[in-house]
């Protein structure tokens, strides 16, 4: 170890890895619904595709958890993005080609993508 | 120099005094037991302890350094109930069979028990019992006795350097003991007794040879010769009330003829023949390339420390008997030839200063033609208690001489009893052979005094011959290690196992630990020795009448064949564990 | 790189371990390579977690959950409904996580509400065999700080300014302790580490080097930063083989990391690290014996002074702390010596880990700011004494510390005040003792523990101890008289003002503590030959009730010795003189016919 630079490389590094065991909770949720309804209608792929595509361009501080059934089982996958200090947005019969787009879009560059969200849907 | 305050009165003491030592010079004695000057200082008797102005515990005055502004008191009321809780405490284990103790009235802890006022055994629980070691052939342990100061471990360990004995165990079951419990004569121990010099109560003892003595005195048949070490002289007395340091040679020989003794001679001869033997060992080795250094051979503590540590060394070792077991074996042949006796009836009863003597006189080296050369080996501690035994009035006894022949011992045999006393000896007479002219002045004060390693350079025939003096194996070690690693060179090396040699050797009547902080003992007996070698008109062992007569009538010259068969021996390595 | 979407912290802490949680974390591995899972789904091994009393533990992050008690047929419950449905398993939840259906934060729950952790802050957070977590804890930030902008001068005063007082026992100001071994010149220094943690029951610098080696690596290297030292030594037993391995790992993580060895952040400061195992003799925690071990004799004490400052390992000057004292250096460092000196009281600042134990609810580790009342560590984060039973007394400090009785439970926890009490800090063993306690019988407890642990140099401890346990003996059988009682506390005292280390001075500290607060216990014993707890056998008597016994002969036939004889069907009667008071009887009687007295 030559420079305090390298050591804060170490951190960053691993910080994205374990973020999600601290205590703070100042990152982006990614909820999955994974009931049987949900997995049924291919919540499973879905979650990969969030799980690939946030590692792909190594976002920390966000996090990926599932739920239960919700009640509107018709629209799943069901997956709702939680940002600290913004409202909860609910994305309705995902892909996991919808699920790229959403990283991209909403977790990246904070925009929703209106046309996916279960207000569009109904 | 330091300033502070013991029991109110203003001290000044110099820098690295402990408290103990500060203390004494204001002419305050506080008690001690584990502490022995120069040997132990372990703190961990808890005797000595002091009040220490904002100390929260009390201090153990032995080791506590002095600082500036310090504040003590040796002997307010919760010290004394302290050091009084501790001896209770100690007395609570200790088998307390004073009546029958070898060190009875000459006991630190009685000595404590008086000092400190205690009255009653205040503490009664079970006591550790042990099995008394008696299997070495010089040195009885008896751990029920033990107060575990440590002072044996210390001087073994630290001083001697040959780590016999140690604790083992811990808590209340703590024990001074060997390697795997076993017995000290199964063991690399040396023999030198320094750890009952050490003891402050009978945990150590010599193994009492004055029973065999008696019995062979009581037998009519038996032809009993004693003969006397240099350094029993200079210390006898003090088991009679003389001072540290008063020689009594002519009382001890008068004692010895009202013994029961048939003849009573002086080892000084024996030391005299060992210089012409050693010598010319000496000698012979300078001018035809032999194996050098020279180690001296005399003491036996320090041959079994080299057959164990310094196998590699044995060679330089000088093949000469040490002085006792060479005179033993002139008795045995050329005096009872000359005088008539059977020497099958013969009992050479030497007396040493020394307890590995008691080794040495067993080996089975030390016989010629199936006569041992010595027959018992008594300490001067077990001559004092025979002395006793016979109710002789030491003290009103007057002067008389070692009996005829041998009774013309000269000055350089006895200051064999000192530290660097043989390499003077030697360094007389090889002058004198060598040089064939008489030394100008006979002292060689280079090799004096009681430094722990001596060196001095002496010109013999136009030749450098480099000396050295090492006495306490602490000390041999440093010069052994010294020369192996190719720093030192010397061609002649004294060695003393015991520090201030034969003197203060292990047989010596022992002194507390209080004479020891007053008084330099292995000066003030080096200078007993020193006294005698000035008040005698013959000083070099060459000189010798009854040695020349020896050599003229029976060894023909030293080094000759007969002198090998009788005087000379040979070493064996001896493993370390 | 996968991104993994959830992290399953086991606890790998000796406690757990021995709770089995090795075949949890296999199962958890095995069951999540059945389901897919193992890509996205981290298993790690950490430290402890605390809540000892309900291991194995495991926490599921991000959600935070925390299951308790888990066992290894468990497990694919929680792998099939929790990580791959997202339905927690709520009968394994610790049940004070869950509030009205949903869970609390750990945080939120008693046992850690009023824990404050900073010594503890990664146990049971990181992998302890993982150096880039620690890292990404704010590791060796502290180490970076300190070479590149403080002097060893500054680093010390931060230390001082903190207040951070010793947390092995004594309380010695750390901050002082390393300016005397900065102020000491030589060339050649020291830095210890005392991981020999030997009070019965106490485990808090064990769960520290399991659960966060690298804290103490890190701290120790600023030791040296600060004294001038370039060569550390871990004095840890052999018999804690987690915290060796992981320590070990650690060590050599770090030597690879260059954080140690030669030239430190580009600095000139060379610091190396090794362990030194100890066999286990309680004595070597005392830290002049600790450094005789380590020299390779046998671990006795020797007097002090010279103290280490001055003269320590190898003679050289030397300073040794205890793990706990070095786990907070690297915050103090980082947050600053006043956000330090913020918690605690006025001359103990900072917090403390407690390792609770005995009669109490949460057995298991806590570490609260200092100053925390007896009252709620016991009550409330300990959740109280189990089965209804009163709170007789907390013993802290273990064998050189003392009792504090109920009527002092108020008194806050800080070195001073647990000294003004009788009883000391001590490393952090708290033990609980309820009505069924005898406290004669305690003190004999503690007691017999440092009479097996004296080392046997000094004769205060040697004999002193072993004269005041056949004294104490002598009570609990009621062989004791009054004079005995003064016998002992008189040998008491002088085994504390005479001996040579702090174990003999504070031997007698359970038998002093308990004689001050619970006297009368002793006289019971002596005057009325009684146990009032119904402990010390030799004092109590199983008797059977004539009037409820219906003479089954069941006892009689359960006592191992045969002292209970009778005719079936008429009361059954107990021969004392045979009696063993083994209890068997009392605890087989179906009608609660046989009585202890």
């Amino acid at each position: 170890m030559k420079s305090l630079a390298e050591l804060q490389e170490i951190r960053n590094r691993t910080l994205n890895n374990i973020i999600m065991r601290k205590e703070d909770g100042q990152g982006v949720r990614v909820v999955v619904g994974m009931a049987t309804c949900g997995i049924a209608a291919g919540a499973r792929p879905v979650m990969s595709a969030f799980v690939e595509e946030l590692a792909k361009r190594n976002l920390s501080n966000v996090t990926v958890t599932q739920m239960g059934c919700i009640g509107a089982c018709r629209l799943e996958p069901i997956v709702e993005i939680i940002a600290p200090n913004e409202e909860k947005v609910t994305y309705v019969k995902m892909t996991p080609e919808k699920a790229a787009r959403v990283v991209a879009e909403h977790i990246v560059n904070k925009q929703v993508v209106t046309e996916y969200t279960i207000g569009a849907a109904e | 120099m330091v300033n502070l305050k013991i029991n109110g009165i203003d001290v000044s003491v110099p820098e690295g005094y402990t408290v103990l030592q500060a203390a004494r010079e204001a002419g305050i004695d506080i008690p001690t037991l584990c502490y022995l000057k120069d040997v132990s200082h372990t703190g961990s008797c808890r005797m000595c302890v002091v009040e220490i102005k904002g100390a929260r515990a009390l201090q153990a005055a032995c080791v506590y350094p002095v600082a500036e502004g310090i504040e003590v008191l040796t002997h307010s009321a919760r010290v004394k109930r302290a050091r009084k809780a501790t001896l209770e405490l100690i007395l609570s284990n200790h088998d307390r069979k004073c009546l029958t103790c070898v060190r009875n009235q000459n006991c630190e802890l009685q000595a404590l028990c008086d000092e400190l006022g205690v009255e009653e055994i205040a503490y009664e629980g079970v006591r550790n019992e042990y099995e008394i070691d008696d299997l070495s052939p010089s040195i009885v342990r008896d751990n029920n006795k033990c107060v575990l100061c440590r002072r044996c471990v210390s001087v073994c360990k630290d001083v001697q350097t040959v780590g016999v004995i140690d604790t083992m165990e811990r808590g209340f079951a703590t024990k001074v003991g060997c390697a795997f419990d076993k017995p000290l004569a199964e063991t690399a121990c040396v023999n030198c007794g320094q750890c009952i010099a050490a003891c402050p109560v009978g945990a150590l003892r010599e193994k009492d040879g004055t029973d065999l003595v008696w019995d062979a005195i009581e037998d009519e048949d038996k032809y009993v010769i004693v003969q006397t070490a240099p350094a029993v002289r200079a210390a006898l007395g003090e088991e009679f009330g003389y001072p540290i340091g008063t020689p009594v040679t002519g009382k001890m020989a008068a004692a010895l003829k009202r013994m029961g003794f048939d003849k009573a001679f002086d080892t000084d001869t024996g030391a005299d023949l060992t210089i012409m033997e050693e010598g010319t060992e000496l000698l012979d080795r300078l001018q035809n390339g032999g194996k050098l250094p020279l180690i001296t051979s005399c003491s036996p503590g320090w041959i079994k420390f080299c057959e164990h540590n310094y196998p590699d060394f044995l060679d330089n070792l000088s093949s000469c008997k040490s002085p006792h077991q060479m005179f033993g074996a002139i008795l045995k042949s050329y005096y009872a030839k000359k005088e008539g006796i059977d020497p099958k009836k013969m009992f050479v009863v030497s007396v040493m200063p020394c307890v590995a003597k008691k080794f040495e006189s067993a080996r089975e080296e030390m016989e010629c033609d199936g006569l041992r050369d010595v027959d018992a080996v008594i300490t001067t501690r077990e001559l004092a208690r025979m002395i006793k035994q016979s109710g002789i009035k030491f003290r009103e006894l007057p002067d008389e001489e070692f009996d005829n022949p041998f009774e013309r011992a000269t000055g350089a045999g006895v200051i064999f009893g000192t530290t660097g006393g043989v390499t003077e000896a030697a360094l007389r007479t090889l002058y004198e052979l060598v040089e064939k002219k008489p030394l100008d002045k006979v002292e060689f004060a280079a090799v004096r005094g009681t430094e722990g390693i001596k060196e001095a350079t002496v010109t013999l025939g136009g030749k450098d011959v480099r000396v050295a003096i090492a006495h306490g194996l602490g000390n041999a070690r440093k010069l052994l290690d010294s020369i192996r690693s190719g720093e030192k060179n010397y061609e002649f090396i004294e060695i003393m196992a015991c520090p201030g040699g034969c003197v203060t050797g292990g047989g010596q009547p022992i002194c507390s630990a209080k004479t020891y902080m007053d008084i330099d003992v292995k000066a003030e007996r080096a200078k007993a020795l020193y006294t005698e070698d000035e008040r005698l008109t013959i000083r070099k062992s060459h000189e010798n009448p009854d040695v020349k007569k020896l050599y003229d009538e029976f060894l023909e010259k030293p080094g000759s064949h007969v002198s090998h068969e009788l005087l000379h021996t040979h070493y064996k390595a001896r493993p370390k564990y | 790189m996968d991104m993994v979407r959830a992290h399953v912290l086991c606890c790998g802490g000796t406690g757990c371990t021995s709770s089995g949680c090795e075949a949890i974390i296999k199962e958890m591995e095995t069951q999540l390579a059945a389901n897919g899972l193992e890509k996205e789904i981290k298993v790690i091994k950490t430290g402890c977690f605390g809540l000892c009393a309900l291991g194995p533990v495991m926490i599921v992050y991000p959600e935070g959950c925390f299951y308790s008690r888990v066992q290894a047929e468990d497990v694919k419950e929680i792998v099939e409904e929790h990580l791959l449905k997202g339905r927690i398993v709520k009968r394994l939840l610790y049940k004070e996580t869950i509030e009205e259906d949903k869970i609390k934060s750990l945080n939120e729950v008693d046992f850690y509400k009023k824990q404050k952790r900073i010594a503890l802050r990664n146990c049971g957070v990181i992998d302890p065999e993982n150096i880039d977590e620690y890292i990404a804890f704010d590791g060796y930030k502290a180490l970076g700080k300190c070479l590149t902008e403080l002097s060893p001068t500054d680093v010390i005063e931060e230390i001082k300014k903190s207040g951070l007082r010793g947390r092995g026992g004594g309380g010695f100001p750390t901050g002082l302790k390393w300016q005397f071994a900065a102020a000491s010149q030589n060339e050649k220094k020291y830095v210890c580490c005392n991981a020999d943690e030997g009070d019965p029951g106490a485990f808090m610098d064990r769960s520290i080097l399991e659960g966060d080696p690298h804290a103490v690596i890190e701290a120790m290297a600023i030791a040296g930063y600060a004294i001038g030292a370039d060569q550390g030594y871990v004095y840890i037993r052999a018999e804690y083989p987690i915290a060796v391995k992981r320590l070990q790992i650690a060590i050599d993580q770090a030597k690879e990391y260059g954080l140690l060895g030669k030239g430190i952040f580009g600095t000139d400061f060379n610091f190396d690290l090794e362990i030194r195992l100890g066999a286990g003799a309680f004595v070597c925690g005392e830290e002049t014996a600790l450094m005789t071990s380590i020299e390779g004799k046998r671990g006795e004490p020797r007097p002090r002074p010279p103290f280490p400052a001055v003269k320590g390992l190898w003679e050289k000057p030397t300073i040794l702390n205890n793990v706990e004292t070095y786990a907070n250096i690297p915050q103090i460092i980082n947050n600053g010596a006043d956000w330090f000196g913020s918690m605690g009281t006025e001359k103990s600042k900072g917090t403390k880990v407690f390792a609770l134990g005995g009669k109490i609810n949460n057995t298991g580790l806590v570490e609260i700011p200092m100053g925390t009342t007896l009252r709620e560590i016991v009550e409330e984060i300990g959740g109280g004494i189990p089965n209804g039973k009163k709170f007789k007394a907390a013993q802290t400090g273990g064998p050189s510390g003392g009792c504090i009785p109920a009527h002092l439970m108020d008194t806050p926890i800080d070195y001073d005040s647990l000294i003004a009490i009788g009883s000391m800090m001590g490393s952090g063993g708290l033990i609980v003792m309820d009505e069924d306690n005898c406290m004669v019988d305690i003190a004999k407890f503690f007691l017999e523990f440092t009479v097996d642990e004296s080392c046997g140099k000094c004769t205060p401890c040697r004999i002193g101890t072993r004269r005041l346990l056949e004294l104490l003996t002598k009570i609990t059988e009621g062989k004791g008289t009054m004079e005995d009682i003064d016998k002992m506390e008189e040998l008491c005292y002088s085994i504390k003002e005479s001996s040579l280390c702090g174990l003999g001075q504070t031997a007698p500290n359970p038998v002093l503590s308990t004689l001050r607060y619970f006297r009368d216990e002793y006289e019971a014993h002596v005057r009325d030959k009684v146990c009032p707890a119904g402990v010390c056998k030799a004092l109590s008597k199983y008797m059977i009730d004539p009037e409820k016994c219906k003479g089954c002969s069941l006892c009689a036939r359960q006592c191992p010795v045969g002292a209970i004889s009778g005719e079936v069907r008429s009361p059954f009667v107990i021969a004392q003189d045979k009696c063993i008071k083994c209890g068997a009887c009392m605890s087989g009687c179906k009608f609660g016919a046989i009585y202890k007295k």
